[in-house]
């Protein structure tokens, strides 16, 4: 599996997720700055960081969304090609229009930063196939805008097509309906706020996050 | 000397831009309906200060624009649908201010 990671000007765990690319394919991932216009060949996944980028500056994601850089991946991600944004990854993926909906500041107020229990509600997709449906898992978080919101019907259209790949089960930052990561409507792109990638062996606490990257290795290759 | 102060003023002159200019203000507001976590802090300090009487606080963003003469409304209103607003969430309204 040929990953590709995408560094944009404040990300911050871009190395983090490339140490786990690396520990579950063996393979070193490309880093690809936000101003590259295109992938390097062969690219056949890519992970969008979590961070800060811009600073968050106007809403977060917001600019990064709209780097040369973009273009490449939503054009990879047309072709079917497995694209995960975690964290301040997912809030670029809803800010670029690849994911519905959008993420909001946290309903507390407050950087929420530690371990949360999650429900694998859909064992099926590209990214969840290494776990059973209905699952708990535990992966950290660290975010401030991570409530996720949007409309009735599109809240509706994302649980009907089991789009909703992972709930929080307990209340975490007051996203509607509990929702922590999703797909789109073709299944290889996954959002999600907590970060599989910092839970990849037991010296992290846990390493529920490893079986997310190996569930892809086996698809992807 | 008065010719060396004179020479001084005319590149003065020469380099001050020539077209008009323009401003407008966007105002971007969370739709109805949409959580606002930041306008309800607002609203518990407004109250933690002694201000009765506030019903209810709405935070959004005033963006100002300085703009080239002749940049069209449809422009305007691309910039904030592109990037100035996420209409997902939020609302925008223009605001222009022609000036010489």
């Amino acid at each position: 599996m040929n990953s590709a990671v995408i560094v944009f000007p404040g990300s911050n765990c871009d190395r983090d997720v490339a140490v786990a690319l690396e520990q579950v394919t063996g393979r070193k991932a490309a880093m690809v700055w936000h101003k590259d216009s295109d992938l390097p060949g062969g690219t056949d996944f890519i992970a969008l960081p979590g961070g800060f980028s811009y600073g968050d500056y106007l809403r977060s994601g917001a600019m990064a969304a709209r780097s040369p850089i973009m273009r490449a991946v939503a054009g990879a991600a047309g072709r079917g090609v497995p694209v995960i944004g975690i964290c301040n990854g997912f809030q670029v993926l809803t800010e670029a229009g690849l994911l519905p909906g959008a993420l909001m500041r946290n309903a507390g107020l407050s950087f929420v930063c530690r371990p949360v229990s999650l429900r694998v509600e859909n064992s099926q997709s590209l990214f969840t196939c290494g776990y059973e449906a209905g699952e708990t898992v535990h992966f950290p978080v660290a975010h401030h805008d991570g409530n996720y919101q949007a409309d009735e019907a599109t809240l509706d259209r994302l649980e009907d097509q089991a789009r909703v790949a992972f709930r929080y089960q307990e209340e975490v930052n007051g996203s509607a309906r509990g929702i922590a990561g999703i797909l789109n409507d073709t299944g290889n792109v996954l959002g999600l706020m907590p970060h599989p990638e910092r839970a990849i062996e037991p010296a992290h606490g846990g390493s529920d996050g490893r079986r997310l990257f190996e569930g892809l290795l086996e698809t992807v290759s | 000397m008065p010719e060396f102060h004179l020479a001084s003023i005319a590149l003065r002159v020469t380099l001050k831009p020539k077209g008009k200019t323009m401003k407008a203000r966007v105002f971007v507001t969370l739709k109805p309906g949409v959580l606002d976590p930041q306008g309800k802090a607002i609203h518990h300090a407004l109250e933690g200060l002694g201000f009765a009487g506030v019903n209810d606080v709405r935070a959004g963003k005033l963006i100002e624009l300085d703009l080239a003469d002749g940049t069209s409304d449809d422009q305007i209103e691309a910039m904030c649908r592109k990037l100035l607003a996420n209409t997902v969430i939020e609302n925008f309204r223009i605001e222009r201010m022609e000036n010489a």
